[in-house]
């Protein structure tokens, strides 16, 4: 048996997955800090990560753990990091970093209870927008939402090849009901796990001649110890990795570029699972949320109210607009499960642009799931 | 014929103009490291240098023909931990400024050294944020006058070899820009080291130190440090008042203790 693919079927605990998924997806690299309710993948990539010719390094902090990540990826190393709110709060300003220098790396996010240091061991969905806008200055972010164990294992192995398609960081919006939760994991054939390499310049590169950044379609990452000579900075830069902090023209260029590589590809980034044809009312939520609406419908179908169909974000960021754009032409009523105060939903209030009612639905009490009959009962009330 | 500096091919193409002002210490530094990698006869396509935010993170980049990361403020030990980490056959040199690596990224230094991972760091020690216009920094001379010190700096002076030294450093370092022999030497020195070395190089930054304390020019400020240093052998057989207000230059710290890339080589291998 492969030592990175543990091929079987599992009784598995969400963090555990999401470190088999990254192991499985080819990581070599974690640095991370303690942190619940993350604690789990550190420690298991800790077991993990010799066994597979990899380095697992415990930081002084959040803010070195991500720089470490970031660094060992410029040698070519499939790298991430795991952590909570407060530790992503660290992580802020090299987050941007690795997007300014376009860094392949997996930021997994096992969100608690916030502001603060709030409750570490309460799920809640409070750094989705954190997830989006968190560095300072104009950037993109790529952000999948798993519910399950099981989606624990196959989005970290997605958040990677990702990573590496866009050259860029990814991160995993999990909590810690998702996190902490055991259930059963299938880990597959390695033959049946994708896997996307690294596309390197040409080996005889010189990085003084090779455009290795800003590239809409992708640049080939002129990776440290090839004699690439590659420059790389956090400050304005052109596709040479040339440093320019005078010109806005070239800033303008910089950001633009930056951005579009992910707005252009959105089309292929952006995954969503809807079955709203012929519906009336449709449940958006994502990550665990999700699992409510899922009970819900099974409620509302069992009592044979079938206009109510799901629509899944299964990707949070780069947000579909378009498709919800397309969802709000299609139903009267969009009810929006979030466990927090309302996060995406100002978003998908713009993209339905009135073409549907929106409604905002968080649990009772925040920092608990969905009671699946109160979303029955909101459907019940927007159908009357 | 046309001249050409020996250590010119070490230098990246195209970025000749520095940004460093006249009479910085910075250059002195770059010079220093760049003729120990000649003299060793390394090649430099074995080097990542990393550097962070501040005047001295640009004496790697763009100018060393190398791999270069520029890093955000006060985290190239952190970047680099992970460069050495997944490239241990890398040479990895962070060069940085006080302000940067003892300051804002002081954290970062003291585990390092607690590591001993296999890496070199070099501070230029201008004992002032020079690039945000001459604010006092935890190197600054405690009583100094600075943009934000304006009735004089009320905090001691941070002294980094004894930080590193105590945080477990193989190999520290101590000199001036004044001593660029004795400092190309320990560079050479700390390359060849396993483990973890740190050289402070305290350098004049004429414009906002000297300028705006009275200090003086470039050259009154080299002249003071050649003045006020003492080797570490005549500093040994001196009192704490004799003392006050000296430079001790020289090696500081020069020992073997297991580094950190190997050790986790050693756990790898349980598992082939």
């Amino acid at each position: 048996m492969s030592k990175e693919i543990l091929t079987g079927v599992y009784f598995m605990q969400g963090d555990i997955a999401c470190a088999e998924g990254a192991l499985a997806a080819g990581c070599k690299f974690f640095g991370g800090y303690p942190i619940t309710p993350a604690s789990e993948i550190a420690e298991r990539m800790a077991e993990r990560l010799p066994e597979v010719s990899g380095v697992y390094i415990q930081m002084e902090d959040e803010l070195a753990s991500i720089a470490a990540v970031v660094g060992s990826s410029w040698t070519g190393a499939k790298s991430m990091t795991a952590t909570s709110g407060p530790g992503i709060s660290l992580m802020q300003e090299n987050i941007g970093y690795a997007v300014a220098t376009e860094t392949p790396c997996v930021l997994i996010n096992v969100q608690r209870g916030g502001p603060s240091t709030g409750i570490p061991s309460i799920h809640l969905q409070g750094d989705i927008i954190q997830a989006r806008r968190g560095s300072h200055g104009e950037y993109e972010m790529i952000a999948l939402a798993p519910s399950s164990s099981q989606e624990m294992f196959d989005f970290t192995i997605d958040a990677f090849n990702l990573a590496e398609k866009y050259r860029t960081p990814v991160f995993i919006l999990s909590d810690a009901f998702v996190g902490h939760m055991r259930e059963e994991v299938i880990i597959p054939e390695p033959e049946r796990i994708y896997r996307v390499p690294r596309k390197l310049p040409d080996s005889g590169t010189c990085g003084g001649k090779f455009r290795g950044f800003l590239d809409e379609d992708v640049a080939p990452m002129p990776i440290f110890g090839h004699g690439f000579k590659t420059h790389v900075t956090g400050s304005c830069h052109n596709d040479f990795g040339q440093r320019n902090v005078i010109d806005a023209e070239a800033l303008d260029y910089y950001i633009k570029r930056l951005n579009s590589k992910i707005s252009k590809h959105a089309h292929e980034i952006i995954s969503v699972s809807q079955d709203v044809d012929g519906k009336e009312v449709a449940l958006i939520s994502y990550g665990s949320c999700y699992r409510a609406a899922r009970e819900a419908l099974n409620i509302l179908e069992d009592e044979g109210i079938r206009q109510v169909g799901s629509f899944r974000l299964l990707t949070v960021w780069p947000f579909p607009r378009n498709q919800i754009q397309e969802l709000a032409r299609k139903v009267k009523s969009i009810i929006v499960l979030e466990n927090n105060l309302g996060q995406i939903t100002p978003y998908v209030e713009a993209a339905a642009g009135g073409q549907a009612e929106v409604i905002f639905l968080p649990p009772r009490v925040l920092g608990t799931l969905h009671d699946p009959a109160t979303i029955v009962d909101k459907v019940k009330e927007v159908i009357r | 014929m046309k001249l050409v500096h020996p250590l010119m091919k070490y230098v990246r193409p195209g970025a000749i103009s520095t940004a460093t002002c006249t009479g910085c210490g910075d250059g002195i530094i770059a010079q220093a490291v760049l003729r120990a990698i000649d003299e060793l006869e390394l090649n430099i396509d074995d080097f990542v240098f990393v550097s962070g935010i501040g005047c001295a993170g640009w004496i790697p980049s763009p100018f060393f023909n190398a791999d270069t990361l520029h890093t955000t403020h006060g985290r190239p030990i952190a970047f680099a931990t992970g460069v050495k980490l997944a490239r241990p056959d890398r040479e990895v040199v962070v060069i940085s400024g006080d302000g940067d690596l003892a300051a804002i990224g002081g954290n970062h230094l003291i585990h390092a050294a607690r590591r001993n991972i296999g890496m070199t760091v070099i501070c230029a020690n201008n004992g002032i944020y020079g690039m945000t216009g001459g604010q006092v920094a935890p190197t600054t001379p405690l009583g100094l006058k600075t943009t934000t010190t304006p009735y004089g700096n009320v905090e001691r002076a941070f002294d980094l070899c004894a930080l590193t030294d105590a945080a477990g450093a193989s190999y520290v370092a101590r000199w001036t820009t004044y001593h660029a022999r004795g400092l190309t030497r320990s560079v050479k020195k700390a390359l060849t080291k396993r483990g973890f070395s740190f050289i402070e190089v305290i350098s004049q930054c004429p414009l906002q130190y000297g300028r705006r304390t009275g200090v003086g020019n470039a050259v009154a400020m080299m002249k003071g440090y050649k003045e006020n240093s003492l080797s570490v052998k005549k500093a040994a057989s001196l009192s704490e008042e004799e003392l006050k207000n000296k430079i001790i230059v020289g090696e500081l710290v020069d020992k073997d203790m297991p580094e950190l890339t190997e050790q986790i080589e050693k756990l790898r291998r349980i598992h082939e």
